[in-house]
Protein backbone atom coordinates (compact mmCIF):
# COMPACT_ATOMS: atom_id res chain seq x y z
CA UNK A 1 0.00 0.00 0.00
CA UNK A 2 1.09 3.54 -0.82
CA UNK A 3 1.54 6.11 1.54
CA UNK A 4 0.90 9.84 1.40
CA UNK A 5 4.22 10.78 2.39
CA UNK A 6 6.24 7.94 0.59
CA UNK A 7 8.02 10.63 -1.71
CA UNK A 8 9.69 11.99 1.20
CA UNK A 9 11.71 8.91 1.74
CA UNK A 10 11.97 8.84 -2.25
CA UNK A 11 13.63 11.93 -1.55
CA UNK A 12 15.87 11.66 1.55
CA UNK A 13 17.20 8.72 -0.29
CA UNK A 14 17.96 10.36 -3.53
CA UNK A 15 19.49 13.02 -1.82
CA UNK A 16 21.88 10.34 -0.39
CA UNK A 17 22.72 9.31 -3.33
CA UNK A 18 23.36 12.70 -4.98
CA UNK A 19 26.10 12.88 -1.84
CA UNK A 20 27.50 9.69 -3.24
CA UNK A 21 28.19 10.51 -6.39
CA UNK A 22 29.25 14.05 -5.34
CA UNK A 23 31.72 12.64 -2.83
CA UNK A 24 32.99 10.20 -5.58
CA UNK A 25 33.54 12.78 -7.84
CA UNK A 26 35.64 15.24 -5.51
CA UNK A 27 37.60 12.29 -4.60
CA UNK A 28 38.27 11.31 -8.25
CA UNK A 29 38.86 14.86 -8.86
CA UNK A 30 40.86 15.39 -6.54
CA UNK A 31 43.59 12.80 -7.26
CA UNK A 32 43.59 14.26 -10.92
CA UNK A 33 44.53 17.61 -9.34
CA UNK A 34 47.13 15.83 -7.39
CA UNK A 35 48.68 13.95 -10.38
CA UNK A 36 48.39 16.72 -13.11
CA UNK A 37 49.55 19.53 -11.16
CA UNK A 38 46.29 20.73 -12.28
CA UNK A 39 45.44 24.15 -9.59
CA UNK A 40 42.11 25.01 -11.20
CA UNK A 41 40.46 21.76 -10.72
CA UNK A 42 42.06 21.78 -7.29
CA UNK A 43 39.74 25.00 -6.77
CA UNK A 44 37.05 23.34 -7.98
CA UNK A 45 37.13 20.69 -5.94
CA UNK A 46 37.64 22.83 -2.72
CA UNK A 47 34.81 24.95 -4.31
CA UNK A 48 32.41 22.05 -3.99
CA UNK A 49 32.79 20.76 -0.97
CA UNK A 50 30.46 23.33 0.04
CA UNK A 51 27.22 20.92 -2.02
CA UNK A 52 27.93 17.96 0.39
CA UNK A 53 27.96 20.66 3.55
CA UNK A 54 24.37 21.92 2.71
CA UNK A 55 23.23 18.16 1.35
CA UNK A 56 24.52 16.65 4.48
CA UNK A 57 22.76 19.44 6.74
CA UNK A 58 19.14 18.64 4.48
CA UNK A 59 19.49 15.35 5.16
CA UNK A 60 19.48 15.63 8.96
CA UNK A 61 17.04 18.16 9.14
CA UNK A 62 14.63 15.53 6.84
CA UNK A 63 15.41 12.77 8.42
CA UNK A 64 14.48 14.20 12.13
CA UNK A 65 11.37 15.54 10.69
CA UNK A 66 10.38 12.38 9.32
CA UNK A 67 11.10 10.92 12.51
CA UNK A 68 9.14 12.85 14.69
CA UNK A 69 5.88 13.01 12.30
CA UNK A 70 5.97 9.82 10.83
CA UNK A 71 7.03 7.29 13.13
CA UNK A 72 9.20 4.95 11.16
CA UNK A 73 9.96 1.45 12.19
CA UNK A 74 11.41 -1.57 10.99
CA UNK A 75 13.52 -1.09 7.47
CA UNK A 76 12.20 2.33 7.62
CA UNK A 77 13.54 3.73 10.72
CA UNK A 78 16.96 2.11 9.64
CA UNK A 79 16.88 3.98 6.79
CA UNK A 80 16.75 7.23 8.05
CA UNK A 81 19.13 6.30 10.87
CA UNK A 82 21.90 4.85 8.36
CA UNK A 83 20.79 7.80 6.14
CA UNK A 84 22.12 10.15 8.55
CA UNK A 85 24.94 8.42 9.40
CA UNK A 86 26.16 7.52 5.68
CA UNK A 87 25.59 11.06 5.59
CA UNK A 88 28.13 12.33 8.12
CA UNK A 89 30.71 9.75 6.46
CA UNK A 90 30.28 11.09 2.78
CA UNK A 91 30.56 14.60 4.12
CA UNK A 92 33.88 13.57 5.62
CA UNK A 93 34.75 12.21 2.36
CA UNK A 94 34.62 15.86 1.11
CA UNK A 95 36.58 16.97 3.83
CA UNK A 96 39.35 14.57 3.12
CA UNK A 97 39.03 15.34 -0.64
CA UNK A 98 39.63 19.31 0.33
CA UNK A 99 42.66 18.36 2.36
CA UNK A 100 44.30 16.85 -0.63
CA UNK A 101 43.75 19.04 -2.98
CA UNK A 102 45.07 21.93 -0.47
CA UNK A 103 48.26 20.50 -0.45
CA UNK A 104 48.25 20.23 -4.56
CA UNK A 105 49.74 24.16 -5.06
CA UNK A 106 52.59 23.50 -2.64
CA UNK A 107 53.55 20.48 -4.35
CA UNK A 108 53.48 21.36 -8.01
CA UNK A 109 55.85 23.67 -7.11
CA UNK A 110 58.61 21.42 -6.97
CA UNK A 111 59.30 18.17 -9.26
CA UNK A 112 57.97 15.16 -7.57
CA UNK A 113 60.19 13.19 -4.95
CA UNK A 114 59.06 10.12 -7.05
CA UNK A 115 56.31 9.20 -9.61
CA UNK A 116 52.72 8.97 -8.22
CA UNK A 117 52.34 5.20 -8.02
CA UNK A 118 50.99 4.06 -5.11
CA UNK A 119 48.69 7.10 -4.16
CA UNK A 120 46.41 6.42 -7.04
CA UNK A 121 46.46 2.74 -6.59
CA UNK A 122 45.36 3.33 -3.08
CA UNK A 123 42.77 6.07 -4.51
CA UNK A 124 41.34 3.65 -7.10
CA UNK A 125 40.63 1.18 -4.35
CA UNK A 126 39.02 3.87 -2.11
CA UNK A 127 37.13 5.38 -5.21
CA UNK A 128 35.73 1.37 -5.58
CA UNK A 129 35.16 1.25 -2.05
CA UNK A 130 33.04 4.54 -2.01
CA UNK A 131 31.13 3.27 -5.38
CA UNK A 132 30.22 -0.12 -4.38
CA UNK A 133 29.34 1.15 -0.97
CA UNK A 134 26.39 3.43 -2.46
CA UNK A 135 25.54 0.63 -4.68
CA UNK A 136 24.86 -1.69 -1.82
CA UNK A 137 22.43 1.42 -0.52
CA UNK A 138 20.74 1.26 -4.12
CA UNK A 139 20.21 -2.98 -4.00
CA UNK A 140 20.36 -3.14 -0.26
CA UNK A 141 23.18 -5.57 -0.18
CA UNK A 142 24.65 -7.10 2.62
CA UNK A 143 26.93 -9.59 0.99
CA UNK A 144 28.48 -6.98 -1.17
CA UNK A 145 28.91 -4.96 1.71
CA UNK A 146 30.62 -7.43 3.34
CA UNK A 147 33.43 -7.60 0.95
CA UNK A 148 34.06 -3.77 0.70
CA UNK A 149 34.51 -3.86 4.91
CA UNK A 150 37.14 -6.71 3.74
CA UNK A 151 39.05 -5.05 1.56
CA UNK A 152 40.05 -1.67 4.04
CA UNK A 153 43.09 -3.79 4.76
CA UNK A 154 44.00 -3.69 1.59
CA UNK A 155 44.41 0.25 1.60
CA UNK A 156 45.63 0.08 5.35
CA UNK A 157 48.90 -1.80 4.08
CA UNK A 158 49.54 0.60 0.86
CA UNK A 159 49.36 3.16 3.33
CA UNK A 160 51.93 1.99 5.72
CA UNK A 161 53.98 0.64 3.07
CA UNK A 162 54.28 4.12 1.74
CA UNK A 163 54.65 5.90 5.13
CA UNK A 164 57.69 3.43 5.78
CA UNK A 165 59.05 4.14 2.12
CA UNK A 166 58.56 7.91 2.52
CA UNK A 167 60.16 8.14 5.72
CA UNK A 168 63.07 6.71 4.33
CA UNK A 169 63.45 9.38 1.79
CA UNK A 170 63.48 12.06 4.47
CA UNK A 171 66.23 10.41 6.40
CA UNK A 172 68.64 9.87 3.18
CA UNK A 173 67.28 13.23 1.57
CA UNK A 174 66.50 15.89 4.38
CA UNK A 175 65.84 18.24 1.52
CA UNK A 176 62.71 15.86 0.44
CA UNK A 177 61.10 16.19 4.05
CA UNK A 178 58.43 18.76 3.12
CA UNK A 179 57.26 17.18 0.18
CA UNK A 180 57.65 13.82 1.66
CA UNK A 181 55.20 14.85 4.72
CA UNK A 182 52.85 16.58 2.45
CA UNK A 183 52.37 13.19 0.42
CA UNK A 184 52.27 11.19 3.94
CA UNK A 185 48.97 13.57 4.71
CA UNK A 186 47.73 12.65 1.32
CA UNK A 187 48.02 8.77 1.90
CA UNK A 188 46.18 9.32 5.54
CA UNK A 189 43.53 10.88 3.90
CA UNK A 190 42.84 8.82 1.25
CA UNK A 191 43.32 5.86 3.73
CA UNK A 192 40.21 7.90 5.77
CA UNK A 193 38.24 7.65 2.76
CA UNK A 194 38.36 3.93 2.74
CA UNK A 195 37.52 3.87 6.07
CA UNK A 196 34.63 6.20 5.20
CA UNK A 197 33.61 3.59 2.60
CA UNK A 198 34.09 1.15 5.39
CA UNK A 199 31.69 2.37 7.90
CA UNK A 200 29.33 2.91 4.97
CA UNK A 201 29.13 -0.28 4.10
CA UNK A 202 28.81 -1.02 7.67
CA UNK A 203 25.97 0.86 7.79
CA UNK A 204 24.77 -0.36 4.39
CA UNK A 205 24.47 -3.99 6.19
CA UNK A 206 22.80 -3.02 9.33
CA UNK A 207 20.09 -1.05 6.89
CA UNK A 208 19.49 -4.81 5.16
CA UNK A 209 19.38 -7.09 7.95
CA UNK A 210 19.64 -5.34 11.71
CA UNK A 211 22.92 -6.19 12.68
CA UNK A 212 25.51 -4.75 13.84
CA UNK A 213 28.95 -5.71 12.28
CA UNK A 214 30.90 -2.83 13.29
CA UNK A 215 34.35 -3.94 15.75
CA UNK A 216 33.52 -7.96 14.80
CA UNK A 217 35.66 -10.17 13.06
CA UNK A 218 32.93 -10.42 10.40
CA UNK A 219 34.26 -6.95 8.75
CA UNK A 220 37.93 -8.19 9.08
CA UNK A 221 40.10 -9.39 6.01
CA UNK A 222 39.82 -13.04 6.12
CA UNK A 223 43.62 -12.66 4.71
CA UNK A 224 44.70 -10.74 7.50
CA UNK A 225 47.16 -12.48 9.84
CA UNK B 1 -26.45 -5.29 30.31
CA UNK B 2 -27.92 -8.30 32.78
CA UNK B 3 -26.96 -8.63 36.16
CA UNK B 4 -25.41 -12.13 35.51
CA UNK B 5 -23.66 -10.95 32.66
CA UNK B 6 -21.96 -8.87 34.75
CA UNK B 7 -20.38 -11.44 36.67
CA UNK B 8 -19.84 -13.31 34.14
CA UNK B 9 -17.39 -10.74 32.79
CA UNK B 10 -16.04 -8.90 35.96
CA UNK B 11 -14.07 -10.97 38.07
CA UNK B 12 -15.96 -11.08 41.39
CA UNK B 13 -14.02 -12.90 44.00
CA UNK B 14 -10.48 -13.57 45.45
CA UNK B 15 -7.70 -15.76 43.11
CA UNK B 16 -5.18 -17.31 45.12
CA UNK B 17 -2.60 -14.68 46.23
CA UNK B 18 -0.12 -15.91 43.45
CA UNK B 19 0.32 -12.14 42.26
CA UNK B 20 1.79 -11.02 45.66
CA UNK B 21 5.31 -12.53 44.52
CA UNK B 22 8.05 -10.28 44.34
CA UNK B 23 8.67 -8.22 41.05
CA UNK B 24 11.14 -9.81 38.79
CA UNK B 25 14.08 -8.00 37.37
CA UNK B 26 14.03 -7.37 33.86
CA UNK B 27 16.71 -9.45 33.10
CA UNK B 28 15.22 -12.62 34.02
CA UNK B 29 13.89 -14.99 31.79
CA UNK B 30 10.15 -15.12 33.12
CA UNK B 31 8.04 -18.79 33.17
CA UNK B 32 5.59 -19.69 30.68
CA UNK B 33 2.06 -18.80 32.12
CA UNK B 34 -0.25 -19.47 29.61
CA UNK B 35 0.69 -21.84 26.50
CA UNK B 36 -1.89 -21.86 23.66
CA UNK B 37 -0.99 -24.93 21.81
CA UNK B 38 -2.23 -25.65 17.96
CA UNK B 39 -5.64 -23.87 18.87
CA UNK B 40 -8.64 -23.69 16.32
CA UNK B 41 -11.38 -21.86 16.87
CA UNK B 42 -14.71 -21.10 14.49
CA UNK B 43 -17.53 -18.97 15.06
CA UNK B 44 -20.43 -21.42 13.66
CA UNK B 45 -19.01 -22.68 10.38
CA UNK B 46 -16.22 -19.57 9.98
CA UNK B 47 -12.77 -20.75 10.88
CA UNK B 48 -11.65 -17.73 12.75
CA UNK B 49 -8.62 -19.02 14.40
CA UNK B 50 -6.20 -21.44 13.08
CA UNK B 51 -3.51 -22.96 14.60
CA UNK B 52 -2.16 -20.77 17.13
CA UNK B 53 0.68 -21.70 19.43
CA UNK B 54 1.74 -19.03 21.87
CA UNK B 55 3.63 -19.04 25.05
CA UNK B 56 3.26 -16.18 27.33
CA UNK B 57 5.42 -15.33 30.07
CA UNK B 58 4.34 -14.21 33.43
CA UNK B 59 4.40 -10.92 34.95
CA UNK B 60 5.37 -9.51 31.28
CA UNK B 61 3.26 -7.18 29.15
CA UNK B 62 2.06 -9.09 25.90
CA UNK B 63 0.61 -7.22 22.84
CA UNK B 64 -1.53 -9.05 20.34
CA UNK B 65 -1.69 -6.57 16.97
CA UNK B 66 -3.00 -6.84 13.59
CA UNK B 67 -5.88 -5.62 11.30
CA UNK B 68 -9.36 -5.95 12.76
CA UNK B 69 -10.80 -9.22 11.94
CA UNK B 70 -6.74 -10.51 12.02
CA UNK B 71 -8.56 -13.16 14.81
CA UNK B 72 -6.49 -10.75 18.46
CA UNK B 73 -9.55 -10.13 20.20
CA UNK B 74 -11.41 -13.54 19.77
CA UNK B 75 -7.71 -15.30 21.32
CA UNK B 76 -8.32 -12.73 23.99
CA UNK B 77 -11.24 -13.84 24.89
CA UNK B 78 -10.17 -17.52 25.12
CA UNK B 79 -8.06 -17.12 27.45
CA UNK B 80 -10.67 -16.64 30.20
CA UNK B 81 -13.39 -18.47 28.01
CA UNK B 82 -15.63 -15.19 27.68
CA UNK B 83 -16.65 -16.99 24.33
CA UNK B 84 -18.00 -19.09 25.73
CA UNK B 85 -20.58 -16.33 26.04
CA UNK B 86 -21.78 -16.62 22.36
CA UNK B 87 -23.35 -19.61 21.45
CA UNK B 88 -22.05 -20.13 18.04
CA UNK B 89 -18.33 -20.05 19.40
CA UNK B 90 -16.27 -23.03 20.13
CA UNK B 91 -12.49 -23.99 20.22
CA UNK B 92 -12.62 -27.04 17.89
CA UNK B 93 -8.57 -28.28 18.70
CA UNK B 94 -5.83 -27.44 20.53
CA UNK B 95 -5.35 -26.19 24.45
CA UNK B 96 -4.92 -23.27 26.15
CA UNK B 97 -3.40 -24.12 29.60
CA UNK B 98 -2.66 -22.01 32.50
CA UNK B 99 -0.18 -22.90 34.96
CA UNK B 100 -0.44 -26.45 33.60
CA UNK B 101 -4.28 -26.50 34.02
CA UNK B 102 -6.37 -27.02 30.53
CA UNK B 103 -8.92 -23.99 30.58
CA UNK B 104 -11.08 -25.68 28.81
CA UNK B 105 -11.82 -28.77 30.25
CA UNK B 106 -15.05 -29.63 31.25
CA UNK B 107 -14.23 -29.61 35.25
CA UNK B 108 -12.97 -26.16 35.29
CA UNK B 109 -15.04 -23.65 37.20
CA UNK B 110 -15.40 -20.65 34.45
CA UNK B 111 -16.63 -18.35 37.11
CA UNK B 112 -13.34 -19.28 39.78
CA UNK B 113 -11.20 -18.87 36.09
CA UNK B 114 -12.24 -15.34 35.46
CA UNK B 115 -11.48 -14.24 39.04
CA UNK B 116 -8.01 -15.45 38.17
CA UNK B 117 -8.42 -14.07 34.77
CA UNK B 118 -9.72 -10.01 35.06
CA UNK B 119 -10.48 -8.28 31.79
CA UNK B 120 -10.45 -4.35 31.31
CA UNK B 121 -12.72 -3.42 27.92
CA UNK B 122 -12.44 -0.79 25.42
CA UNK B 123 -15.10 1.05 26.30
CA UNK B 124 -14.86 2.04 30.27
CA UNK B 125 -17.50 -0.13 32.03
CA UNK B 126 -17.81 0.85 35.68
CA UNK B 127 -21.34 -0.41 37.47
CA UNK B 128 -23.81 2.53 37.97
CA UNK B 129 -22.99 2.81 41.40
CA UNK B 130 -20.42 4.69 43.44
CA UNK B 131 -16.56 4.67 43.02
CA UNK B 132 -16.34 2.50 46.65
CA UNK B 133 -18.76 0.25 45.40
CA UNK B 134 -17.60 -0.61 42.05
CA UNK B 135 -14.26 -2.20 43.62
CA UNK B 136 -16.13 -3.56 46.40
CA UNK B 137 -18.42 -5.42 44.40
CA UNK B 138 -16.65 -8.05 43.72
CA UNK B 139 -15.68 -9.07 47.21
CA UNK B 140 -19.26 -8.13 48.42
CA UNK B 141 -20.62 -11.11 46.26
CA UNK B 142 -17.70 -13.16 47.85
CA UNK B 143 -19.38 -12.07 51.42
CA UNK B 144 -16.72 -9.83 53.09
CA UNK B 145 -18.42 -7.07 54.55
CA UNK B 146 -15.76 -5.86 57.12
CA UNK B 147 -15.50 -2.43 56.34
CA UNK B 148 -12.03 -2.14 57.65
CA UNK B 149 -11.16 -5.15 54.66
CA UNK B 150 -13.63 -3.14 52.25
CA UNK B 151 -11.74 0.07 52.96
CA UNK B 152 -8.31 -1.63 52.57
CA UNK B 153 -9.19 -3.21 49.46
CA UNK B 154 -10.52 0.16 47.84
CA UNK B 155 -7.64 2.48 48.40
CA UNK B 156 -4.70 -1.06 47.72
CA UNK B 157 -7.20 -0.90 44.43
CA UNK B 158 -7.15 2.30 43.66
CA UNK B 159 -3.81 3.15 44.56
CA UNK B 160 -2.67 0.31 42.32
CA UNK B 161 -4.56 1.71 39.42
CA UNK B 162 -3.50 5.80 39.99
CA UNK B 163 -6.45 6.74 40.39
CA UNK B 164 -6.34 7.26 44.11
CA UNK B 165 -5.64 10.83 44.37
CA UNK B 166 -7.68 11.49 42.09
CA UNK B 167 -10.72 10.39 44.00
CA UNK B 168 -9.97 9.49 47.82
CA UNK B 169 -12.29 12.62 48.46
CA UNK B 170 -15.62 11.89 46.55
CA UNK B 171 -15.41 7.61 47.48
CA UNK B 172 -19.01 7.91 47.39
CA UNK B 173 -20.02 9.82 44.11
CA UNK B 174 -20.87 7.80 41.22
CA UNK B 175 -18.48 6.21 39.05
CA UNK B 176 -20.18 7.59 36.08
CA UNK B 177 -19.14 11.41 37.56
CA UNK B 178 -15.53 10.57 36.44
CA UNK B 179 -14.00 11.73 32.92
CA UNK B 180 -13.63 8.95 30.74
CA UNK B 181 -9.37 8.51 31.55
CA UNK B 182 -10.49 7.92 35.39
CA UNK B 183 -13.39 5.65 34.46
CA UNK B 184 -11.07 3.17 32.42
CA UNK B 185 -8.43 3.05 35.52
CA UNK B 186 -11.79 2.65 37.62
CA UNK B 187 -12.58 -0.62 35.72
CA UNK B 188 -8.66 -1.22 36.25
CA UNK B 189 -8.75 -0.63 39.83
CA UNK B 190 -12.02 -2.89 40.00
CA UNK B 191 -10.50 -5.80 37.83
CA UNK B 192 -6.91 -5.42 40.19
CA UNK B 193 -9.43 -5.47 43.62
CA UNK B 194 -10.13 -9.45 43.36
CA UNK B 195 -6.46 -10.09 42.99
CA UNK B 196 -6.30 -11.61 39.49
CA UNK B 197 -3.13 -13.14 38.31
CA UNK B 198 -3.97 -12.21 34.61
CA UNK B 199 -5.34 -8.91 33.08
CA UNK B 200 -6.43 -9.20 29.55
CA UNK B 201 -7.35 -5.40 27.85
CA UNK B 202 -8.95 -5.56 24.72
CA UNK B 203 -8.36 -1.89 23.58
CA UNK B 204 -8.01 0.05 26.49
CA UNK B 205 -7.20 3.35 25.47
CA UNK B 206 -9.19 3.57 22.15
CA UNK B 207 -11.87 6.10 23.75
CA UNK B 208 -9.04 7.83 25.76
CA UNK B 209 -6.92 11.16 24.89
CA UNK B 210 -3.29 11.13 24.95
CA UNK B 211 -3.29 12.55 28.19
CA UNK B 212 -5.36 9.92 29.78
CA UNK B 213 -3.79 7.11 27.41
CA UNK B 214 -0.70 7.85 28.71
CA UNK B 215 -1.61 7.43 32.20
CA UNK B 216 -3.02 4.42 31.78
CA UNK B 217 0.00 2.96 29.75
CA UNK B 218 1.92 4.25 32.86
CA UNK B 219 0.25 2.25 34.98
CA UNK B 220 0.12 -0.72 32.48
CA UNK B 221 4.26 -0.54 33.11
CA UNK B 222 3.30 -0.48 36.41
CA UNK B 223 0.96 -3.31 36.77
CA UNK B 224 3.28 -5.68 35.44
CA UNK B 225 5.67 -5.94 38.34
CA UNK B 226 2.29 -7.73 40.41
CA UNK B 227 0.49 -8.92 36.67
CA UNK B 228 0.72 -10.69 34.09
CA UNK B 229 -1.36 -8.54 31.24
CA UNK B 230 -2.06 -9.10 27.68
CA UNK B 231 -3.14 -6.25 25.69
CA UNK B 232 -4.97 -6.09 21.85
CA UNK B 233 -4.16 -2.89 20.82
CA UNK B 234 -4.41 -1.16 17.14
CA UNK B 235 -1.94 1.65 18.24
CA UNK B 236 1.27 1.05 16.87
CA UNK B 237 3.10 2.90 19.27
CA UNK B 238 1.04 1.75 22.45
CA UNK B 239 2.53 -1.63 21.61
CA UNK B 240 5.77 -0.21 21.12
CA UNK B 241 5.78 1.63 24.08
CA UNK B 242 4.06 -0.64 26.40
CA UNK B 243 4.86 -3.87 25.51
CA UNK B 244 7.54 -6.48 26.15
CA UNK B 245 6.45 -9.33 23.76
CA UNK B 246 4.43 -8.79 20.39
CA UNK B 247 2.52 -11.55 18.36
CA UNK B 248 1.25 -9.96 14.79
CA UNK B 249 -2.12 -11.71 13.87
CA UNK B 250 -3.35 -11.61 10.12
CA UNK B 251 -6.45 -13.76 8.62
CA UNK B 252 -6.62 -15.94 11.93
CA UNK B 253 -3.30 -17.02 12.16
CA UNK B 254 0.14 -15.90 14.18
CA UNK B 255 2.33 -14.70 11.64
CA UNK B 256 5.24 -13.48 14.11
CA UNK B 257 5.68 -13.68 17.93
CA UNK B 258 8.63 -11.71 19.20
CA UNK B 259 9.87 -9.52 21.77
CA UNK B 260 8.61 -6.13 21.02
CA UNK B 261 11.88 -4.38 19.75
CA UNK B 262 12.20 -7.36 17.20
CA UNK B 263 8.76 -7.17 15.91
CA UNK B 264 9.64 -3.28 15.69
CA UNK B 265 13.12 -3.02 14.85
CA UNK B 266 13.68 -6.07 12.30
CA UNK B 267 10.90 -8.47 11.84
CA UNK B 268 11.29 -11.53 10.31
CA UNK B 269 8.41 -11.07 8.13
CA UNK B 270 7.73 -9.15 5.15
CA UNK B 271 3.75 -8.86 6.40
CA UNK B 272 4.82 -8.15 10.15
CA UNK B 273 6.91 -5.36 8.49
CA UNK B 274 4.70 -4.03 6.46
CA UNK B 275 1.72 -3.79 9.16
CA UNK B 276 3.78 -2.11 11.63
CA UNK B 277 4.71 0.28 9.19
CA UNK B 278 1.32 1.04 7.94
CA UNK B 279 1.59 -0.02 4.75
CA UNK B 280 -1.76 -1.93 5.51
CA UNK B 281 -4.30 -3.20 7.58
Amino acid sequence: MKRFFDTELETFRSNLVMMGEIAVRQVRDAMKALIESDLSLADQVAAADDELDQLEIKIDEEAIRYMSLRSPVATELRLVVVGMKASHDLERVGDEATNIVRRVARLSAEPPIKPYVDLPRMATIAIQMLRDAMDCFLQIDAEKALLICQRDKEVDDLNRQLYRELSSYMIERPETTSRALELMFISKSIERIADHATNIAEEMIYLAKGEDVRHTEQTRNPDAG
Amino acid sequence: MSAHTLMEITPTTFAPPIADKPAQADSEVHQTLIDIANLDFFYGETKALHDISLKIPEKEVTAFIGPSGCGKSTLLRCLNRMNDLIDIARVDRGTIRIRDIDIYQPDVDVIELRKRVGMVFQKSNPFPKSIYENITYGLRLQGVSAKSRLDEVVERSLRGAALWDEVKDRLHESGLSLSGGQQQRLCIARAIAVEPEIILMDEPCSALDPIATARVEELIHELKSKYTIVIVTHNMQQAARCSDRTAFFYLGRLVEYADTQTIFMKPSDAQTEAYVSGRFG
